[in-house]
């Protein structure tokens, strides 16, 4: 007998089902920013740092050649620039990247409640590794 | 009966089109690269908007293949672009992950909701794959492009072998779980569709894939692949979870490995919007359309033609690094 949804449903954990809500909701909203800060950055709605006709030149240089030509910022930095349209879309860019954090951040009072520390320990274990990675403490150079 | 062959016709025709659509697509696929190798290095007098329009219709053609081949986008983006486009080998790292990760990010949740990802089975192994991936990140904007070309086209060439000849199981036989995979309770009962019933599953050998996870992931951050081409083996032929399980658990698990990796790039100033949104955008309305064509597409023969793309690039990588094919 084929298996109705909500039968489906009771195969799939709490949390997995919370996960799942939080991730269709930050991967929606970072296509959605994502879209519409390229928009305001092609169609000129915002000044371009460097402008798009000069890309071109620059986009074929290493990372380091092209912060070194162009003064473009690592880190973090890009949030002070954020009004110019060349920063502007790395917004959606970061919203993507981050989204799991809110994610592994919902499910764990479900692994505290259930008192499954070993995958409490898991979710702060994957939570350090992303903030390490966002973090911009590693930066290395060629 | 005037029906049954009125339909096979047009199910014929159906199949007819959208081959020759595919072949077209491959072709036009393989002139484009050569085009743009020939015009190459850089003194292209092509303005910025048609780079990114003809990065836009790749991305959508590599999606509409990447689907039905089994491949993720990633692994087709990084040695194609790479090897094809004007940008630097770091941009295009940059991009690859933000489109491995976007298509990720998109299958995500109906992965989760359907049974087909398995949340407890994918942390542990993502927590490992996502810390070397920061390495793989590090390590690959650190050491010389060509060097990175030079790997790059050797990994996408053994990618290539092991497309060829990897057999894959629907459903493994896993005599017992092993003590840690027990221990972390990574098993599940997944409702498989085809054939209507519940089909519940376990896994072994969880030390060795757990260590295989932190190779994969080191190498996604590396080359700015998605890594589905190796979680899958790993996940369906080594540790026993069943193919479905196996690929919509390694989809999600590269929601978190290429969002470790791309913090770095984008930290490293290694993300230029113009490259990677496009891109993104391209790669998954093409894998819309894919995804919609997966009923006409013959798998088998879209998985040869993309079997026969990643060869042609993975060459171009190893020669464009070896300094024979600039």
């Amino acid at each position: 007998m084929a298996m109705n949804t909500s039968k489906n449903d009771s195969l799939i954990s709490e949390e997995q089902q919370r996960y799942a809500t939080w991730l269709s909701r930050g991967a929606n909203s970072g296509l959605i920013i994502l879209a519409v800060s390229f928009m305001a950055y092609v169609f000129g709605w915002l000044p371009a740092r460097i402008p798009l006709d000069q890309l071109p030149k620059v986009w074929s240089l290493s990372t380091h050649e092209y912060i070194h030509q162009t003064g473009a910022p690592t880190g973090w930095h890009w949030l002070t620039m954020i009004e110019q349209g060349d920063f502007a879309g790395l917004l959606g860019i970061a919203w993507l990247s981050g989204c799991s954090l809110l994610c592994l951040l919902v499910i764990m009072p479900i692994y505290f409640k259930r008192k499954d520390w070993v995958f409490m320990l898991i979710c702060i274990v994957a939570l350090l590794v992303q903030l390490l990675a966002a973090s911009g403490i590693l930066t290395v150079g060629h | 009966m005037f029906n049954e062959i009125f339909s096979s016709i047009r199910d014929t025709a159906g199949l007819l089109k959208a081959n020759t659509l595919l072949l077209l697509l491959t072709l036009s696929l393989f002139a484009a690269g050569a085009y743009a190798a020939e015009s190459l290095p850089v003194a292209s007098s092509m303005p910025w908007w048609g780079w990114s329009l003809a990065l836009f219709i790749t991305c959508f053609f590599l999606g509409i293949v990447a689907v039905p081949s089994g491949v993720g986008g990633g692994v087709l983006f990084v040695p194609i672009v790479g090897g094809f486009f004007p940008f630097h080998l770091d941009f295009v790292r940059g991009a690859g992950l933000l489109v491995a990760l976007a298509s990720a990010l998109a299958a995500g949740p109906s992965l989760l909701r359907g049974g087909l990802a398995n949340l407890r089975l994918a942390l542990p192994l993502a927590v490992l794959a996502s810390a070397s991936s920061i390495a793989g990140a590090m390590v690959g904007l650190a050491i010389p492009a060509n060097i990175v070309q030079i790997a790059l086209g050797v990994t996408i060439l053994g990618i290539v072998a092991l497309m060829a000849t990897a057999k894959k199981s629907e459903f493994p036989e896993v005599a017992a779980a092993d003590k840690l995979s027990s221990a972390l309770a990574m098993n599940g009962i997944f409702h498989d569709a085809a054939q209507s019933k519940n089909i519940p599953w376990h896994v072994h050998r969880t030390k060795l894939g757990l260590t295989l996870f932190v190779g994969i992931g080191f190498l996604a951050g590396l080359f700015g692949m998605g890594a589905g081409w190796a979680n899958v083996p790993v996940l369906n032929l080594l540790m026993g979870a069943p193919l479905k399980v196996s690929a919509g658990t390694s989809s999600f698990i590269l929601t978190l490995v290429d969002s470790s990796a791309a913090w770095i790039y984008l930290n490293k100033g290694a993300v230029l919007t113009i490259i990677a949104v496009p891109s993104v955008i391209g790669m998954m309305l093409g894998a819309f359309i894919g995804a919609r064509l997966l009923h006409v597409l013959k798998a088998s023969v879209v998985r040869k033609m993309v079997i026969s793309l990643l060869l042609f690039a993975g060459l171009r990588a190893l020669l464009k690094g070896l300094g024979i094919w600039l």
